[in-house]
């Protein structure tokens, strides 16, 4: 059960990755990534980390794309169409992000995952344990992290002003 | 079958590899920044596979981090593209080139 989900959403991951990439429309892309990081937060759940997939899905497969989507019938951009991708472009693209995989691949297989490769894991990521290490050892990142967010909201309304000076 | 870290280390891969292309291939803003929210998605999956298979929660807190943050950085970059088309009328950094000599 476990296996066939995983491959589940391992192929429902790479497929619709490469349906955002594909696009024609950004709309589309946009509609194919919310079911993408439901997929990614499958993965999430079956690795225990039910917390974060909880996370994953309100704040990804919620708000950010609520928010993408949002901008993208904002902009109104239908100028997409009769433009032509350099095919250069492509070929090079393509080409070194395929070089890339084939890297990784490579560094996967040669590397030695020792004692991570094998054994069973009962480690759940639930929100007790994740909370207590949020707050101990992990309290100054997330200090910091509040900062980051008051600053964003800060920069977002400034950006959105009529006149910038 | 046995699903091991190495799988879900592949699939991080393919999907890190896919959003790398969109980057280089696309040439709408929206489209790229998709994109970089596709790379970010698969850090997550490798860092919640070694930390599962590491028996330790430091990666998932890492997670956690870094959706925080990126939640963060899709608001500031909608807003500068906002402005940006506000200004010259397009998304596409083909068209963006004022900063060319």
């Amino acid at each position: 059960m476990h296996d066939l989900l995983f491959i589940l959403f391992s192929l429902l991951i790479v497929v619709f990755g490469v349906l955002v990439v594909a696009g024609k429309n950004p709309v589309n892309s946009a509609m194919f990534l919310v079911p993408l990081m439901i997929c990614v937060g499958g993965l999430f759940v079956l690795l225990g980390a039910f917390f974060l997939a909880a996370i994953q899905i309100l704040v990804y497969a919620g708000a950010v794309m609520v928010v993408f989507l949002f901008i993208i019938m904002l902009l109104d951009m239908d100028v997409e169409k009769g433009r032509r991708i350099n095919s250069f472009a492509a070929v090079a693209g393509i080409g070194s992000s395929g070089a890339t995989l084939g890297l990784l691949i490579l560094a996967l297989t040669r590397s030695d995952l020792g004692a991570a490769g094998g054994g069973e894991s009962t480690l759940q990521g639930e929100t007790i344990p994740l909370g207590k290490l949020l707050f101990t050892d992990y309290v100054l990142p997330f200090e910091i992290l509040s900062v980051l967010l008051l600053v964003a909201m800060v920069g977002v309304i400034l950006l959105s002003k009529k006149k910038l000076q | 079958m046995d699903i091991g870290v190495e799988a879900y280390l592949l699939v991080s891969m393919l999907l890190f590899c896919i959003g790398m292309a969109g980057v280089l291939v696309r040439r709408n803003l929206l489209i790229i920044y998709m994109s970089l929210e596709l790379m970010l998605n698969a850090a997550n999956i490798a860092l919640v596979a070694l930390s599962r298979f590491n028996d330790n929660l430091n990666g998932q807190v890492m997670v956690f981090f870094i959706i925080t943050v990126a939640a963060a950085e899709v608001a500031v970059g909608l807003a500068l593209i906002v402005a940006l088309y506000r200004r010259h009328k397009t998304a596409q950094v083909n068209e963006l080139n004022s900063l060319k000599l």
